[in-house]
């Protein structure tokens, strides 16, 4: 099967552009860098960084029952949405497992759109419409979708020279729809996936050619550049967001990949809320944590932890030399027993034991501007 | 275009190796090498005194993406590593052919016989681009 594209892909390339470097990620021909990792990390955490992520699934969900649909397939409480706010959410399987992490928009009463992660549309799409209630709507509107993300300290400066709409009224996990960007009507939400402050614009596939040059434009007294996958991944490795199919999966609870608080079992029932219940009440019996290198060495996806023993307690889920601190850091799921601050653990490296303790996460928190308010919707 | 030299050895799997005196070769990685894999942050050494097998793992390369594994052109003991990796492996992206040498390995047998096996230049400027 031939990979797909996004309708940016033929402006990777170009007599002003690096050398962009693509992938194959969960089907689709992506960017994993321009330049280098390291540089488009840097830009992003001083300047700013612009992202294709236009293989974001999106999903409308509209009919008056639409949020009561939302609040059954979902672990976070949509009913504390107002229109123009966005929250962070999870799907989960009757046995607590995860059938992807996701956010939600609430554009109207009776309209939401859900934007879910590329590897997982058909799965998702399915899940929701086989769950599909009378009076609700689901229509995917992935391939008419684009999505760039605009990340790092500069992006609000940046976004302003090219739309007149006030960005300063558009708090975290808020957006406003219709905003014209570059001319052309966009989706423009404060949120992203990298630990800084940035925007995530959503627009017509065929306008996105427009909103990426004219952005990249804008952006470049600040420094902004386009960024892959790659830094993508380290950014939000080191703001310790979790991945679908690392941190998350069927087989990971919300809760034992830290994110509890996104879990909302007093809101009344929804899909996998028994199981969180009880998983809560018995105590959770492994959970994801920071772990650092003390001997040399970078831990990995899937390397084996273990005890001082030798005996196995978990798995890296994502490692790296975090591109911002330059430490050797990884995330684990680990048995609970192993999870305290600085319990030592043994990475297995190549076939060698190497020296880890665990340490506070995230790794990296960005200090934020004080007239800025809280960020979780 | 990356840059592959004249007077040296090479690997399929992208080393190049340096007659540096005697029965010692020069071994590191290609500039096609370090260009693929990026910026890198890590080398895992090999144990001077230990010895190494033409085509098998010698150590490995880091970047900050992937693992990739670094393979000896040559048989032979190890006699030599670049110290100076350990703190500054960036130094593999910036001179792969020169201060980013990564070790040295003393042949056992013929070294003629031990580089005849290994690409020139031609054959490996086919490979790498």
């Amino acid at each position: 099967m031939s990979l797909q594209r996004t309708p940016l892909f033929p402006y990777y390339q170009g007599e002003d552009m690096p050398a962009v470097r693509c992938i194959d990620f969960g089907g689709w021909e992506m960017p994993v860098q321009f330049y280098s990792i390291q540089r488009e990390h840097d830009a992003v955490r001083s300047g700013a960084g612009l992202f294709d992520v236009s293989h974001m699934g999106e999903f409308e969900v509209t009919g008056p029952v639409a949020e009561a649909f939302l609040q059954r397939m979902t672990t976070n409480d949509v009913s504390r949405l107002l229109p123009n706010q966005a929250q962070y959410t999870l799907m989960c399987y009757p046995n607590g497992g995860v059938v992807d992490d996701l956010l939600v928009y609430k554009l109207s009463e009776d309209r939401f759109l859900i934007v879910v992660n590329a590897s997982n549309i058909a799965k998702d799409f399915a899940w929701l419409h086989e769950r599909l209630p009378k009076g609700v709507t689901l229509r995917d509107r992935s391939a008419d979708m684009a999505l760039l993300a605009l990340q790092g300290p500069a992006a609000e400066n940046i976004l302003s020279r090219v739309t007149e709409s006030d960005l300063k009224r558009i708090q975290p996990f808020h957006f406003q729809d219709g905003v014209l960007v570059c001319g052309r009507k966009a989706l423009v939400s404060r949120t992203g996936y990298t630990g800084e402050d940035g925007f995530e614009i959503y627009c017509e596939a065929a306008d996105a050619p427009v909103l990426w040059q004219g952005l990249l434009a804008a952006g470049v007294s600040d420094g902004l550049i386009p960024a892959g996958l790659g830094a993508r991944d380290t950014l939000r490795f080191e703001a310790r967001l979790p991945l679908y199919g690392q941190e998350l999966s069927d087989t990971i609870s919300p809760l034992e990949a830290g994110l509890g608080m996104f879990v909302k079992p007093g809101k009344g029932d929804f899909i996998g809320r028994d199981a969180l219940v009880a998983q809560k009440t018995a105590g959770l019996q492994r959970k994801l944590v920071g772990i650092e290198m003390i001997d040399r060495g970078i831990p990995r996806a899937h390397y084996t932890v273990h005890a001082e023993d030798g005996r196995q307690i978990g798995e890296v889920t994502t490692g790296t030399q975090s591109p911002t601190l330059k430490r050797n850091l990884g995330l684990a799921l680990l048995e609970i027993s192993h999870t305290a601050l600085h319990t030592e653990v043994w990475v297995d490296i190549r076939g060698k034991k190497l020296k880890a303790e665990v340490v506070p996460t995230p790794f990296y928190k960005r200090t934020k501007p004080k007239d800025e308010g809280a960020e979780n919707g | 275009m990356s840059e592959v030299r004249d007077h040296l050895f090479y690997s399929e799997e992208h080393e190049w190796a340096l007659p540096a005196g005697g029965q010692i070769v020069r071994v590191g990685i290609t500039d096609h090498a370090q260009c693929q894999l990026g910026d890198i942050v890590f080398v895992e050494l090999p144990e001077v005194g230990s010895t190494v097998v033409a085509g098998d793992s010698a150590g490995s390369i880091e970047s900050v993406k992937t693992v990739s594994e670094l393979y000896s052109p040559v048989s032979g003991k190890v006699v030599g590593v670049n110290d100076k990796l350990v703190d500054a492996p960036e130094i593999v992206n910036t001179s792969p052919y020169e201060d980013g040498w990564i070790l040295e390995v003393e042949i056992d047998g013929s070294l003629d016989e031990a580089l005849s096996k290994l690409l020139t230049p031609d054959q490996y400027r086919a490979i790498a681009d």
